[in-house]
């Protein structure tokens, strides 16, 4: 067995141990492959740091392969707002050549490579970081014993971090009885076997142990620990969904996974359908009976279900669309983030087709954006898009434990009589139809067909020219109507100065530390959040007019001529030529850094673009 | 809070107050927009009668319908009707039936909408076993975009798409159904109308997914096309045996095997558990074991254990 090899020289107090430090924040990337149980590290580290006060956000990719290949999970823990997974890692934990050789890059100067060195072999010139190689496998094969193999080098790595960042170790070890005492007493005895060799590996000494700030001032308030996708589903339970379709897709599936599991305890059902349009259709089916339903999918679903969701839109169906959005076009990259599905679901339907789209900007938002999706579903009685993306559905984020009495939706359907002269599709000022589903007796005997044809204010089809001008503006009209009773933007920094940055979604943690770096450095610049998509918030334009120059940040190509999706709205919408995008497609989400970059570089050129 | 699926009473409710029966004309809504001689009057006029017997109650009646001349059914039917997209009613049908255990169900559709565009929805409603009444108005031809082939179309048949006569093997819906897993399948023609009111009655009184073809001749592009099964006009209608045993799935193979016009009746018929009830089941064994928690209660248990 070998034992911890300092590659580099450091200076360790006299006492044989290097000293605590106290520091703010740290970003730990764990990168090895996806069955040694990474993302359990990164997850133990999130939900610990979710129950003492600590804010958290990890940042992970899983290989789209089907078992194995390599795999990372990155979490930064802080005391303060933590708004991005952390540019540069301060530690990087490499279980493999591999994951030496391809994260390497991704640790900050100075930072602190641990790395097994059962497994890797580092390069002794490298003198940037601080390496410590510790016997990861061949330490949990002989704290385990017996045949466990290296089975475990994920518990022995977290007790080396505990200790390392002096973490709460009983609280540690209560979550882990917690998350595998249902797996046996001889699982738990090998995990808590693994932590405490981890744990008793004297990591310091060789490297500096860490304590975090201690948060003053609002703490004590209880906060609970999920990926984006969780907060969506019980967001869904939340806001009184109660049937639910979908078709498998990553990176959505789990959240199918998870109403499937719970909707029965609530009286409840999620249909498996046999392919993405039918998941719509029975969506829409159940809508029209009453249940306000919820079906979801990522892009290549959403091209699917777009005829759908113009019917829902003719025929005024409230209905929930999820879309997680990954990579594209096609089938594109299923394990990566984008932002590119916002044309899609602005205007992915032949004809005419207005529909609400909102994003949520972070976890929390993905529990509280879903709620509001199905209210807004019903009080506007058409199709609302919520457009997550794999980012936010993979991070895991400490939030507030919500107040279950605000956040509760009765939706109920109404049976009452209706009549006489019920008309579903009144041409009232505020263009909502008003739908009296199956079931309800009408008094006139006259019952409704809801219709994918255009019809009159009774649901009768009519093709004449002017009814379908009517029908169109009463469609149109009901978002004007959300329009205007919505609160301007979020915005970030002063309402003035030289740049503004316009993003969407789950970049605004990064687009806001860009904006606090930007500020320290004596830079004008400000962000505005936009989470209304369609309709958008008021008071764009002024928050536009006070600043210099204008760039929207966003997942997405910059297009023929310069900008991304939501650039290409904000030009149309305003006919400001000022609006260019900062962009990129790497499927992964956007660094503090890159942004800056982009935005200084793009500061050098030419304010306005044409197209030649 | 919002209720269970499960807190609505099923059709059959015995503790509904009585009230004044319906006549067939409270039924009728718009005028067909049919051609004279459509087998699809059939249907409808066969449908109103046997509401009118079944007395459901009128708002507990709903029709889905898709795309095509016979997807026009739920217009023509005065009662909670919709006309959804081409080839998906079932599906949208699937929505109503499992969240409404309260309403009878009833999808019409045509060959095109059932075994073309919306085959897959067929097979899968047919497995699940969805509680419901699909009635396939077949007149193997597109009538409404004005005579395409269709996926039921005989080899030779000479439309605007196969202006040489069809070259593509049509489908025999019987035996698509049967290993779909359907569990209530019938054939039917809609020249006679005993014979359909019978199916139709047969397929109301199924627990789960209920079948029938109605082979229902299009007067406009392919007139006469069904004759051969009409005794009136010389043809042989030839009923299912009745020794024949309908739950033996082979037997109904066979069955759907005999050469054009075939069999008519019930080719097979099964008690398989319908996916509403095997819900229903998950609900009450999920609600029994939460102890009827109220929403919150059940997602404030589930959200702390997520500190």
């Amino acid at each position: 067995m070998s034992d911890g090899q300092l590659q580099q020289s450091v200076v360790v107090p006299s006492g044989g141990e290097a000293a605590n430090k106290t520091i703010r924040d740290a970003v730990i990337r764990l990168a090895g492959n996806s069955q040694d149980g990474i993302q359990a590290i990164g997850g133990f580290l999130a939900r610990l740091a979710g129950r003492t006060d600590k804010d958290v956000m990890t940042y992970m990719t899983i290989p789209a392969t089907i078992s194995g290949g390599p795999s990372i999970y990155q979490v930064r823990l802080g005391t303060g707002e933590v708004l991005s997974a952390g540019d540069e890692a301060d530690v990087l934990v490499a279980f493999y050549q591999h994951s030496y050789r391809e994260h390497l890059g991704t640790l900050r100067e100075g930072g602190i490579l641990l790395y097994d060195s059962d497994q890797v072999k580092p390069n002794p010139d490298d003198k940037r970081f601080l390496a410590v190689g510790i016997s990861i496998t061949s330490s949990t094969i002989e704290a385990i014993g017996g045949t466990a193999r290296d089975k475990g080098k994920n518990m022995f790595v977290l007790g080396v971090l505990a200790r390392m960042f002096d973490l709460d170790v009983p609280k540690l070890e209560g979550m882990l009885r917690g998350y595998y005492g249902g797996k046996g007493e001889d699982v738990i005895r090998n995990v808590l076997l693994a932590f405490n060799a981890g744990y008793a590996y004297n990591i310091q000494r060789w490297v500096h142990t860490y304590s975090f700030e201690r948060t003053t001032g609002a703490g004590g308030l209880k906060k609970i620990v999920t990926d984006g996708n969780q907060a969506i589903a019980y967001g869904a339970l939340a806001g009184g969904v109660r049937f639910g379709a979908a078709y498998p897709i990553t990176p959505w599936s789990s959240i199918m996974e998870i109403l499937r599991a719970e909707l029965p305890k609530y009286g409840g059902i999620f249909v498996q359908a046999e392919d993405e349009i039918a998941a719509v259709a029975m969506a829409c089916g159940a809508s029209y009976a009453g249940h306000t339903a919820l079906t979801g999918t990522s892009g290549p679903g959403v091209s699917l279900k777009s005829e759908a969701i113009g019917w829902a839109v003719m025929a005024e169906i409230p209905l929930v669309i999820i879309d997680v959005q990954r990579g594209g076009p096609a089938t594109g990259l299923p394990t990566n983030v984008e932002q590119s599905d916002l044309n899609i679901a602005r205007y992915g339907s032949h004809g005419d087709a207005p529909r609400i789209v909102i994003a949520p900007c972070s976890v929390e938002d993905c529990f509280y954006t879903t709620i509001e999706a199905v209210k807004l579903a019903r009080e506007y009685s058409c199709p609302v898009i919520v457009l997550s993306d794999q980012a936010l559905a993979t991070r895991v984020e400490a939030w507030e434990m919500p107040v279950m009495a605000d956040a509760m939706q009765d939706i109920t359907p109404r049976f009452e009589p209706r009549g006489p002269g019920f008309k579903p599709y009144e041409n009232t000022p505020d263009g909502v139809a008003r739908h009296a589903p199956p079931g309800t007796p009408m008094i006139d005997g006259k019952y409704p067909i809801v219709t994918g044809l255009e019809h009159d204010e009774y649901g009768h089809p009519a093709n004449r020219p002017s009814n379908h001008s009517l029908m169109v503006a009463k469609r149109r009209r009901k978002l004007k109507l959300l329009e205007g009773k919505l609160a301007k933007p979020e915005l970030h920094g002063p309402p003035a100065g030289d740049v503004l940055l316009i993003g969407w979604g789950s970049t605004r943690g990064p687009v806001q530390e860009a904006v606090d770096r930007a500020q320290a450095a004596g830079e004008k610049v400000s962000a505005v959040h936009l989470r209304y998509l369609s309709p958008m918030q008021p008071g764009i334009k002024e928050i536009m007019d006070s600043f210099k120059h204008i760039f929207v940040v966003e997942l997405n190509d910059e297009g023929l001529y310069g900008y991304g999706q939501l650039a290409g709205i904000l030009r149309a919408s305003y006919c400001d030529p000022r609006i260019r995008g900062i962009n990129k497609t790497d499927g992964l989400p956007f660094k503090v850094r890159e942004i800056l970059d982009v935005m200084h570089q793009k500061l050098q050129q030419p304010n306005i673009i044409v197209a030649e | 809070m919002t209720p269970t699926l499960t807190d609505l009473k099923p059709v059959t409710d015995p503790t509904a107050p009585a009230r004044a029966p319906y006549t067939k004309k409270e039924l009728v809504a718009d005028l067909p927009t049919w051609c004279p001689g459509c087998g699809d009057f059939s249907v409808l006029s066969i449908y109103f009668k046997l509401m009118e017997k079944r007395q459901i109650p009128h708002e507990r009646i709903v029709s889905v319908a898709g795309i095509g001349c016979s997807s026009r059914f739920p217009y023509f039917v005065n009662a909670h009707g919709v006309h959804f997209l081409h080839g998906r009613a079932l599906a949208f049908a699937t929505g109503v039936s499992l969240t409404r255990p309260d309403l009878h169900v009833f999808v019409f559709s045509g060959d095109g909408d059932a075994f073309s565009i919306g085959g897959n929805h067929l097979d899968h409603a047919a497995r699940k076993n969805i509680h419901m009444t699909c009635v396939i108005m077949d007149n193997n031809v597109y009538g409404l975009t004005k005579k395409q082939t269709s996926p039921t179309s005989p080899l030779g048949f000479k439309s605007k798409t196969d202006p040489t006569g069809a070259i593509d093997q049509p489908i025999n819906p019987m035996k698509k159904l049967i290993a779909a897993g359907a569990t209530f399948i019938a054939r039917t023609h809609s020249q006679l109308p005993n014979h359909v009111a019978e199916m139709m009655e047969k397929a109301m009184n199924h627990e789960g997914f209920s079948v029938i073809e109605c082979l229902s001749e299009c007067t406009e592009f392919y007139a006469g096309a069904f004759d051969s099964a009409v005794p009136r006009k010389g043809g042989l209608f030839n009923q299912v045996p009745a020794d024949h045993n309908v739950t033996d799935e082979l037997s109904a193979y066979k069955l759907a095997m005999a050469a054009f016009p075939g069999y008519f009746g019930v080719f097979y018929q099964v008690d398989r558990p319908s996916k509403n009830a095997l819900e229903a089941g998950l609900i009450n064994a999920a609600r029994t074991k939460a102890n009827n928690a109220t929403p919150t209660e059940l997602l404030q248990k589930t959200l702390d254990r997520l500190t």
